[in-house]
C-alpha cells in the first residue's frame, strides 16, 4: 500500500466520524462543499478532460433540482424516484444545448455556455409554463426516503451526499481510466488528430456533456430536497463561476484536486467570516498568485498507469 | 485492382486553384509516391482524402465506395489512416496512450460499459494494450511506452505517428512527409520500414520531398504541380519525363 492511499484512507475515515463532533452549522458546510464536488467533478468531464470552456453548468443543475421540485410538489412522487428522472431530463436538456454549439471553440463556446445559464435564469425567474414559481422559486419539497428512513437533519445528509460522492468518484475514476476517458483527452490535446486516429470528436464533445449534465441533474435533485425550498438565485451565472474555478484552481481532470478545491473555494470563506468583505479580496488575491505559479492546478492529473504484465509473459522468452 | 481511386477530384480556396481535376488510383498492396514542388497541391489532395476537406467535386472511391463528404473518423473507420505532415501528436500523453488512440475505432465500449466493465470490456482493452504494444515493438519505440510524447526526438515523433496509424488495423496508410526532419541513417530505416509495412499487406501512399527514396521504395509515382496532375508512372519514367524534370527536378540556371 502506497503513502497515497493510506492519506486517502486517513481523510476518509476522518470525514466519516466529522459529524459525530462537529455541530449542525459546520455539517452544513461541509454538504455543501460535498455538492459543489460533485457538480465540479460532473463538470470535470466537459472543462477537465474534454478542455471545453463551459461556464454554464448551473443550468443543468437547475434542470435536475426543478424537475425534482415541480414533480414533487405536484405529483407527491417521492424524491428518490426522481432523482434518475432528473438526470435524464438534465442530460436531455444538455444533449439539446450542446448539439447546435458543438463545434465552437474556446472563448466561442463560452460566451454561448454563460447565455445558456442566463437564459434558464431568467426562463425561471419569468414563471415559464406557469411551473417554475418565478422569482420566489418552489418550496414545500419532500425529503428523500431510504429504505423508510427519512433523511432530514444535515448529519443524515452528510452521510447521503458523502457517500453518493464516493460512488461518483469510483465511477468517474472508471470512466476516465478507459477507451471513454482517453478519447475525451485525446480531443483536449488536439481534436483534429483525435478526429484523424478515428476518434469522432463531435461525438465524445456530446458525452461529455451529457455526462455531465446528467451528473448534475442528479446533484439538482439532492440539492431541491436538502433546501425543501428552492428559487432562480441559487442556479446563477456566479454558481457557474465558482464550479468552473474549482476545477480549474484544484486541477483540470485531477479528481482529488477538485475535491481539495472544493473545501478551498466553499469552505475556506466560512472560515474567515469574521473578515466580513476583506475575506473576498484575499480570496481573489491568493486565486491570481495560484494561477500564476501554479496553472496546472493545486493537484494536477496523474498519467493513468497500465497494467502490461500479461504482455511480459511473452517477452521472458526472447 | 486498384484500392483507392480519384476521379476529377478539384478543391478550390477563395480564387485559388489548389486542386485541379486530379485523378490517379492506387494499386492494393503498393507503395505510390505523390510528389511535387512546394505549394503543389500534395497535402491538400491527402486532406480530401481522408475528409479534413470536402472537394468542389470529383469523386474518391475506396473500395468502390464513394467517401466523399464522409466525416474523417468514419474515413479511418473504414481503413485509411494517416500521418501528419507537422506532426501532431497529443503531446502531453504517454507514447503508449498515443498509440491507444489508434486503437479506438476498433473498440466497442461506450460510456456504460467503461463504467460497469462487463467482461467482455476488460477483455476489450486487454486486446487494446496488446495492439498498441505490438504496433509500438513494431516501429521500435516499445521502451518509451510510458514517455510523453512531447520528450521524443523528432524522429521518434515520427515513428509514433505511425504507429498510431497502424494501430487503427488501416488498409491504406497515408504518410505525409515521413522522413521529414529524419537524419540518414533514421531515413534508412524508415525505407525498412515501409518496406514491413507492405509485407504487411497494408498499402502506402506517400508525400515527399526526399527524391532519392521516393526512387527507391515506391513503385509508381503521381507528379502534381499547380494542382494538376503532371505525369505519372514508374520512378524509371516519371524520371526522364522532360515535364517533370522542368517542374519539380528543375533546370539549375544559377
Amino acid at each position: 500500500m502506497n503513502r497515497k492511499r493510506i492519506i486517502d484512507i486517513i481523510i476518509i475515515l476522518v470525514l466519516a466520524c466529522a459529524p459525530l463532533f462537529l455541530n449542525t452549522y459546520w455539517v452544513d458546510v461541509l454538504n455543501n462543499i460535498g455538492i459543489y464536488a460533485i457538480l465540479a467533478l460532473s463538470l470535470n468531464f466537459i472543462l477537465g478532460h474534454t478542455g471545453l470552456f463551459h461556464m454554464g453548468h448551473a443550468a443543468f443543475y437547475a434542470i435536475g433540482a426543478y424537475t425534482t421540485a415541480i414533480l414533487n410538489t405536484m405529483y407527491h412522487i417521492p424524491i428518490i424516484w426522481l432523482m434518475p428522472l432528473s438526470g435524464v431530463l438534465a442530460g436531455i436538456f444538455g444533449y439539446l444545448v450542446a448539439r447546435p454549439i458543438i463545434h465552437l471553440r474556446g472563448d466561442y463556446l463560452l460566451i454561448v455556455t454563460i447565455g445558456i445559464v442566463e437564459i434558464v435564469r431568467i426562463a425561471l425567474v419569468n414563471n415559464i409554463f406557469g411551473i417554475t414559481g418565478g422569482s420566489n422559486g418552489i418550496f414545500g419539497i419532500s425529503r428523500p426516503k431510504l429504505w423508510g428512513f427519512v433523511i432530514r437533519r444535515p448529519q443524515d445528509f452528510f452521510y447521503y451526499i458523502w457517500i453518493f460522492l464516493g460512488i461518483s468518484v469510483y465511477l468517474f475514476y472508471r470512466l476516465e481510466n478507459s477507451r471513454f476517458g482517453r478519447a475525451l483527452n485525446y480531443i483536449k490535446e488536439d481534436d483534429l488528430a483525435a478526429e484523424g486516429s478515428g476518434v469522432d470528436s463531435s461525438g465524445y464533445k456530446l458525452k461529455a456533456f451529457i455526462i455531465g449534465a446528467i451528473w448534475a441533474g442528479f446533484v439538482g435533485n439532492i440539492y431541491a430536497s436538502k433546501m425543501t425550498i428552492i428559487s432562480p438565485e441559487s442556479f446563477s451565472f456566479w454558481e457557474s463561476v465558482i464550479l468552473f474555478v474549482i476545477v480549474i484552481l484544484g486541477g483540470s481532470g485531477s479528481m482529488r484536486g477538485i475535491i481539495l478545491g472544493s473545501f478551498l473555494i466553499i469552505g475556506l470563506p466560512e472560515l474567515f467570516r469574521q473578515f466580513a468583505s476583506a475575506r473576498m479580496l484575499i480570496f481573489g488575491a491568493a486565486m491570481v498568485v495560484m494561477m500564476i505559479f501554479r496553472p496546472q492546478g493545486i493537484i494536477p492529473p496523474k498519467p493513468r498507469t497500465y497494467n502490461l504484465d500479461f504482455l511480459k509473459l511473452g517477452e521472458a522468452e526472447k | 485492382m486498384s484500392l483507392l481511386e480519384l476521379r476529377n477530384l478539384t478543391k478550390t480556396f477563395g480564387g485559388l486553384m489548389a486542386v485541379n481535376e486530379v485523378s490517379f488510383s492506387v494499386d492494393k498492396g503498393a507503395v505510390v509516391g505523390l510528389i511535387g514542388p512546394n505549394g503543389a497541391g500534395k497535402t491538400t489532395v491527402f486532406n480530401l482524402i481522408t475528409g479534413n476537406y470536402k472537394p468542389d467535386s470529383g469523386e474518391i472511391i475506396f473500395e468502390g465506395e464513394n467517401i466523399v463528404g464522409l466525416p474523417t473518423h468514419k474515413i479511418v473507420n473504414l481503413g485509411i489512416a494517416r500521418t501528419f505532415q507537422t506532426i501532431r501528436l497529443f503531446q502531453n500523453l504517454s507514447v503508449l496512450e498515443n498509440v491507444l488512440a489508434g486503437c479506438h475505432c476498433r473498440m466497442k465500449a461506450g460510456m456504460l460499459a467503461c463504467m460497469f466493465r462487463p467482461k467482455w470490456q476488460k477483455e476489450e482493452e486487454k486486446e487494446a494494450l496488446k495492439k498498441a504494444w505490438a504496433e509500438l515493438e513494431f516501429v521500435g519505440l516499445s521502451k518509451e511506452l510510458t514517455n510523453k510524447a512531447k520528450n521524443l526526438s523528432y524522429g521518434n515523433q515520427r515513428l509514433l505517428e505511425i504507429a498510431r496509424a497502424l494501430a487503427t488495423s488501416p488498409k491504406l496508410i497515408i504518410l505525409d512527409e515521413p522522413a521529414g526532419g529524419m537524419n540518414e541513417q533514421e531515413t534508412q530505416e524508415l525505407v525498412e520500414l515501409i518496406g514491413e509495412i507492405k509485407k504487411r499487406g497494408i498499402t502506402v501512399l506517400l508525400i515527399e520531398h526526399d527524391m532519392s527514396l521516393v526512387m527507391r521504395i515506391c513503385e509508381h509515382i503521381v507528379v502534381l504541380e499547380h494542382g494538376a496532375k503532371i505525369a505519372e508512372g514508374t520512378p524509371e519514367e516519371v524520371k526522364n519525363n522532360p515535364l517533370v524534370i522542368e517542374a519539380y527536378l528543375g533546370v539549375d540556371e544559377d
